[in-house]
This record gives structure tokens, C-alpha cells and sequence, in this order.
């Protein structure tokens, strides 16, 4: 069996399941944000379900719309926040500890390898990255699991990527995981496991593999999962919140389908205009005019993102035409990046520095753009609309090509600020 | 059970929820409001033309994006009977079911359909009459699992019976 068949049998009982399965299987860990978890709340209370699985395996997270942008949202926020209070739910993130709830996950140790986690969230597939079987699901299936701990999930066929080679300089994991969706498109894995392996993944560290499953979904993938080893022991040294037992893909395993790339001659890569799965050369796109930079999201948020635009944008400045928006993932990315000066960094080249948020990201608030407008961003998503006016547009790539792209003033590829 | 209503046609693939329901309307998750601005950044008119007991019918990888039940809820409350695709993306596959609501699978959907059509389905037998064409299309039934969960009216309902035994 893959390791997702294994996680899949061993949380609904059974010695083996086979793909296209129904099973009904143990939930780990429920996570809940700002947006699709009231709803699952309300539904609750429609049906007059009072109770909760195991208020330990909950995390609630605002995360979308916080601090609160407007009314409306405060009201939302207020509907989580009263429901973990009533629930006395310890494992709740108020502002101020908070940050994009799928940096939260695995920074506070609840991502662990060989559980299943659910959230109503798309990009769940993140926690994949520690040998997790980690999927989004919908706000029914929220308050189903809410209720019951439990979830229906048709067991997913796996399709096998394995990456070899050396990254270059100047090109990340991110790189990697455009160069895979642009060569299977949106819809390449749609409904199937996406499992990465090989030395270039094995090279990654813990926050650049969170990187390549959190994408896993803009290639429709159900979830994205990477094995476990001493790299995802090491992070998880301190952390972790109970003993773990990793699991591993079996050597005769079968895959609906196996993928072999070498990023040795990878290049730094931007998604265009409106799917994440047109990837192109940075340098085709150079000199492609840019209105904004944001450095942030459950994608690229995180400390390492931070140094690596840190890096480029140290002793460089802003090109005047451009805003650049940091947005650490999390409080505790936000506090190691003042410690480290990171801020003084980004303040003395111009790039402003904000709360730990969704915010832009799906067109939520702090850093919407006007019709017309264009934007370099860290984030996964490139739809039409996704960071305001249904005219802007958004171009995904590294935090490097972002960096670099918001000193030029237009797209940039990073390696010509290294 | 029989639907009956007229075709809304959405060619294109890989429709997004962000298209089918921006994020900008998210901190409402009212049914009727939702609905208000069901398929905005597609089609801006869609609110007006859409009657009660119609059908979208779309192409690939309908739904795909965030995993926001909102998409679900702005076309039911918008009137729509159920969406025909070629394929669905998974989440929004999962939340029409959950929600007991009919996502029906049928290759080649939207060439076959056109906007105006009127269309009967019948979700059990597994097809979808044509009327204005004449023709027929049959698509694979849902699984019993499927059927019982469009019957109860959702997961929710469902669980909410187990429990009260
Ligand atoms: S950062 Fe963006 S993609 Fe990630 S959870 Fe928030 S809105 Fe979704």
C-alpha cells in the first residue's frame, strides 16, 4: 500500500483499502478558521448537536478577515471565538497568537506523521509535508466531524513525483512545485494523492516542503504527502504534542501514475494570469510593469521566506511605483524576524511590514488591488479576482522573484540580485 | 425523482469558486445573500436571467479552488436545481453531496447542452432528456453511498437521524 492507503486503513480499521474505497475514518485533528467553520457552528445548532469529539483534537484559528476588517467579519470571528469559549477548546488562537492557520498547525507540534487532520480549508494539504494524511473539506463536513470525530472519504489513488537533482541558486521549492503543475495542469491530480519523494525533496527543509503539498490542491490533488525522516524529527523535536509512529509507502506500492523531474536546470518560475499552472521563466516575463509585492501566505510566509526576501532586498530599495507587503504566516514568524532585524530590513528598503493574516491573500483586506492593478505574490492562487477587482491581476512566484521584482519595479528574476 | 428546468452554459473549464462566489463576499454566509452574487465575476447578468429550477451546466474541473460550501450555497439560493460538468474539483464535488444537493458528472456536458435548453434528469434512473434537442444522455448513477446522502438531505441530517437512533 502508499503511505495515504496505510493512514487511511489504520484510521477506519482496517487492514487494507483499496483506492476508489468508501471509508469512514478517525480524525486526529479538526481545524477551524474565521470563514467556512461558523457555518459548520450554525449547522450544529440547526440540528441541536451539543457536544464535540475530543475538545483536545480541535484547533480554532482566525485567520481570513483578522483583525476583524470589518463588521461583518467581527461577527464571524465572534461566532468562532463564543464556540471555543463554550466548548472550552484550549487549543484556540485568538489575534496576537494567531497567524494563517496552516502555519500554526505544524509550528505549535499538532502535525504529526501518520495522522489524518481535516479543515475546512483547501490548502489543509500543507500538513501533508509530515507524512500526514491532510485534506480540505467543505463546512458540513466541519460540523460532521465537529460531532462525531469521524469522516467519509473515498480512498484516493496516488500518483508518485519524484524529484532528483540539485537546486540552483536562486531557485526554490517553489520553483518546483509551479514546474510540476505546469507541466500537469490544474487538474493533473484531480482527486488523487500527490506523493513526493527523491533527493531534491529529501534536500528541502521542513518550511520548503510545506510549500510544495500546500500546492498540491491548485493541481487538484486531494492531498500532498511526503514521508517523514530525521529532517521532519528534527522539526518536530520540542514540538510535537504526543509520540509518533511514521509511515511509509511499501516498496510494491502501486501508483496511477509515476512522474520523474531534475530541477538541476530549473528556473525561477512565474505563474501568470489565471491559473497556477502557467508557469513560465521569470526572465521571459522581465519588464512586465507591477504595482504590488506581498511576501507572505500559508505558502511562502514563513521564517526561511522571509530571510530569503530578506536577503535580496538588504541594502536595495523599492522601486517607487511599487508597495511591498511583508506578512509573517505567524506570531512566532513575526517575533523571529524582529529579533533577527529582519524589519529594520524590509522598512529600510520601503517594503511595510504587517500582522500576521490571510489578508490579501484571497482578496480579504490589507492590500486589495484596483482594477487594472498587478501583482508579484508569494501566495498559490492566481484566479480572476482572487486579491480584488475582477480586473487585477496576480502573477505567483518565490519569495526570491518577488524581492527582486518589487527593487525592479516589474517582474525580475531573482538570480540578477543574488 | 424528476428535475425539470433550462440549461445556463458555462463553457469554459476549471471555474473557480473565487468566480462562482468572490471572497469578498465571504464574511456573509447567508443563503439569500450569497445568493445575490452567485457567479459575479463570470457572469455578471447570471443573477437576473436565472429562473428557479434551472441548471448550470460547465466543463472541467467545475469548482475548483478554495474549499468555500458558500459556492454550493450562492447557486442553490441563486435557483439552481443542480450543475451538470464534464468533471467537478473534488471539495466541491464533496460539498454538493454533503449539502444533499445533485452534482451530476457527464463528459462532454457542455457541447452537448446549450444555454437555453430545457433539461429533465432523473437522478436515479441516471439521465438527462434534452427536450429542446431531443436527445438523450446518460450518466453513470451515484453510488449508493451518494443516493442515501441525497436522500437524507445531506450529512448533516444524517448523522443528526443516527444520533437520535
Ligand atoms: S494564506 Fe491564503 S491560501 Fe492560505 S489559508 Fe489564508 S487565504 Fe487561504
Amino acid at each position: 500500500m502508499t503511505i495515504t492507503e496505510k493512514i487511511l486503513a489504520a484510521h477506519s480499521g482496517r487492514e487494507t483499502v483499496r483506492p476508489g474505497e468508501i471509508v469512514e475514518a478517525d480524525i486526529d485533528i479538526f481545524m477551524g478558521h474565521d470563514v467556512t467553520t461558523p457555518p459548520a457552528i450554525s449547522m450544529l445548532e440547526e440540528q441541536g448537536i451539543d457536544t464535540v469529539f475530543d475538545r483536545e483534537r480541535i484547533v480554532l484559528v482566525p485567520d481570513h478577515f483578522v483583525p476583524n476588517k470589518d463588521i461583518k467579519s467581527a461577527e464571524l470571528a465572534k461566532r468562532l471565538r463564543e464556540f471555543a469559549h463554550k466548548h472550552a477548546i484550549p487549543h484556540y488562537f485568538e489575534v496576537g497568537r494567531n497567524g494563517v492557520c496552516h502555519a500554526i498547525l505544524p509550528e505549535k507540534g499538532f502535525v504529526l506523521p501518520g495522522t489524518t487532520i481535516v479543515c475546512p480549508d483547501s490548502h489543509t494539504c500543507t500538513h501533508g509535508a509530515f507524512g500526514a494524511f491532510s485534506t480540505g473539506i467543505g463546512s458540513t463536513d466541519a460540523a460532521a466531524v465537529l460531532a462525531t470525530g469521524k469522516l467519509w472519504f473515498k480512498v484516493p489513488e496516488s500518483m508518485l513525483f519524484v524529484v532528483s537533482g540539485t537546486l540552483p541558486e536562486g531557485v526554490y521549492s517553489k520553483d518546483i512545485i509551479l514546474s510540476i503543475i505546469a507541466d500537469i495542469g490544474v487538474d493533473g491530480a484531480l482527486y488523487r494523492a500527490m506523493e513526493f519523494s527523491g533527493p531534491a525533496i529529501s534536500a528541502l527543509s521542513m518550511e520548503a516542503r510545506m510549500t510544495v503539498t500546500n500546492m498540491a490542491i491548485e493541481a487538484g490533488g486531494k492531498s500532498g504527502i511526503i514521508a517523514a525522516d530525521e529532517k521532519t524529527d528534527d522539526y518536530l523535536r520540542g514540538r510535537a504534542r504526543k509520540a509518533y509512529t511514521p509511515v511509509a509507502s511499501d516498496e510494491d506500492a502501486v501508483y496511477v501514475s509515476e512522474h520523474m523531474y531534475d530541477v538541476s536546470a530549473l528556473e525561477p518560475l512565474v505563474a501568470v494570469p489565471h491559473l497556477p499552472s502557467n508557469g513560465r521563466p521569470a526572465r521571459e516575463l522581465a519588464g512586465v510593469r507591477i504595482d504590488q509585492v506581498v511576501i507572505g501566505s500559508c505558502t511562502n510566509g514563513r521564517i526561511e521566506d522571509l530571510r530569503i526576501a530578506a536577503d535580496l532586498l538588504e541594502g536595495n530599495v523599492v522601486a517607487p511605483t511599487v508597495r511591498a507587503l511583508v506578512i509573517p504566516a505567524s506570531t512566532e514568524v513575526w517575533t523571529d524576524a524582529m529579533k533577527e532585524g529582519l524589519f529594520e530590513i524590509f522598512t529600510d528598503a520601503g517594503a511595510a511590514v504587517s500582522l500576521p493574516t490571510c489578508g490579501p491573500c484571497l482578496g480579504g483586506h490589507m492590500g486589495i488591488l484596483a482594477k487594472g492593478e498587478r501583482c508579484v505574490a508569494t501566495t498559490n492562487r492566481n484566479f480572476v479576482g482572487r486579491m480584488g477587482h475582477p480586473e487585477s491581476e496576480v502573477y505567483l512566484a518565490s519569495p526570491a522573484t518577488a524581492a527582486a521584482s518589487a527593487i525592479a519595479g516589474s517582474i525580475a528574476d531573482p538570480r540578477d540580485y543574488l | 425523482m424528476l428535475m425539470k428546468g433550462r440549461a445556463h452554459v458555462y463553457p469554459r473549464a476549471h471555474i473557480n469558486t473565487d468566480e462562482i462566489i468572490p471572497a469578498r463576499y465571504l464574511t456573509s454566509d447567508d443563503e439569500a445573500e450569497l445568493a445575490t452574487h452567485a457567479m459575479e465575476d463570470i457572469d455578471a447578468g447570471f443573477v437576473k436571467s436565472v429562473c428557479a429550477g434551472d441548471f448550470v451546466v460547465s466543463s472541467q474541473d467545475f469548482g475548483c479552488g478554495s474549499s468555500r460550501e458558500h459556492a454550493v450555497w450562492a447557486l442553490r439560493g441563486a435557483g439552481v436545481q443542480a450543475v451538470i460538468a464534464d468533471s467537478f474539483a473534488r471539495i466541491f464535488f464533496r460539498n454538493a453531496i454533503n449539502n444533499g444537493y445533485a452534482a451530476i458528472e457527464l463528459p462532454g456536458a457542455s457541447e452537448k447542452i446549450s444555454s437555453g435548453d430545457e433539461l429533465e434528469v432523473d437522478l436515479e434512473k441516471g439521465y438527462i432528456r434534452n427536450v429542446t434537442t431531443s436527445e438523450t444522455y446518460a450518466f453513470t448513477p451515484f453510488p449508493p453511498f451518494v443516493v442515501e446522502m441525497l436522500r437524507c438531505g445531506g450529512l448533516l441530517r444524517k448523522i443528526a437521524g443516527a444520533k437520535k437512533g
